[in-house]
């Protein structure tokens, strides 16, 4: 089972965890990996007392299934759960969330990595953040293009 | 053909959507953004090549030799930051 939201409102890994283990199939899963994203308050050398998320509504939802039907091609993926907020965010606010379930861990935590490595680089959300010196959009990363890539050596 | 910015391109754009009806010619998201840059001002430095954008034709993210029709959605966009 995959489920896959954009939000505006913040979410709840229990819940959303029960739900992976009320599914059909929840008896074969021996194993989930998860991974909360938080609003930190600080990036590149300035304080962030904010920040306003945009994504391309359509493309995001499909970039999101293309990701999660890639991780259970590569590996044995029992269920999937991807949440991303988007709109207004303060620090320590929840941002991003991804849960694998699986028959075992190495294949949740990989997918779960996975995902998130390919969501960074690949799925259409932009930050605007605000800091004392005023708003800026923020920069793609290198080093997420890099984290992204080591999934094809 | 439709074509809508978003983030940091739709400000210094100042567009976040618009309809074009580009010439003939322009069959390839190279050729549109050719076009596009016609028009000077940000348009040519923003989209000029080597800036680091994406292109998507109806939601897929392309290269620049794809095609792109009357009937396309282009989308034209910054490296993206979420996570």
């Amino acid at each position: 089972m995959t489920t896959i939201r954009i939000q505006t409102d913040d979410f709840d890994l229990a819940s959303e965890l029960a739900n992976i283990r009320n599914a059909p199939n929840a008896a074969r899963i021996g194993a989930v990996a998860s991974f909360v994203g938080l609003v930190r308050d600080s990036n590149d050398g300035s304080s962030v007392s904010g920040m306003t998320l945009e994504h391309f509504p359509g493309m995001t939802e499909k970039a999101l299934a293309d990701i999660a039907a890639e991780a259970a091609s590569r590996w044995n993926v029992l269920g999937c759960t991807i949440v991303h907020r988007v709109g207004p965010l303060k620090p320590l606010d929840q941002i991003v969330l991804v849960i694998v379930a699986s028959g075992h861990r190495g294949d949740a935590f990989a997918a779960c990595e996975f995902i998130m490595d390919y969501l960074k680089t690949r799925a259409p959300f932009w930050k605007k953040e605000v800091t004392p010196e005023g708003a800026r959009w923020v920069e793609a990363r290198e080093s997420d293009d890099t984290a992204a890539e080591r999934w094809n050596r | 053909m439709r074509i809508l910015y978003f983030a940091r391109l739709r400000e210094v754009l100042g567009s976040a959507e618009e309809q074009v009806e580009p010439p003939a010619h322009v069959t390839t998201v190279a050729a549109l953004l050719a076009w596009l840059r016609e028009r000077g001002g940000a348009f040519a430095s923003e989209l000029a090549e080597g800036k680091r954008f994406r292109v998507a034709v109806n939601q897929t993210v392309v290269n620049a030799d794809a095609a792109v029709g009357a009937a396309d959605e282009v989308a034209i966009f910054p490296p993206v930051t979420g996570g």
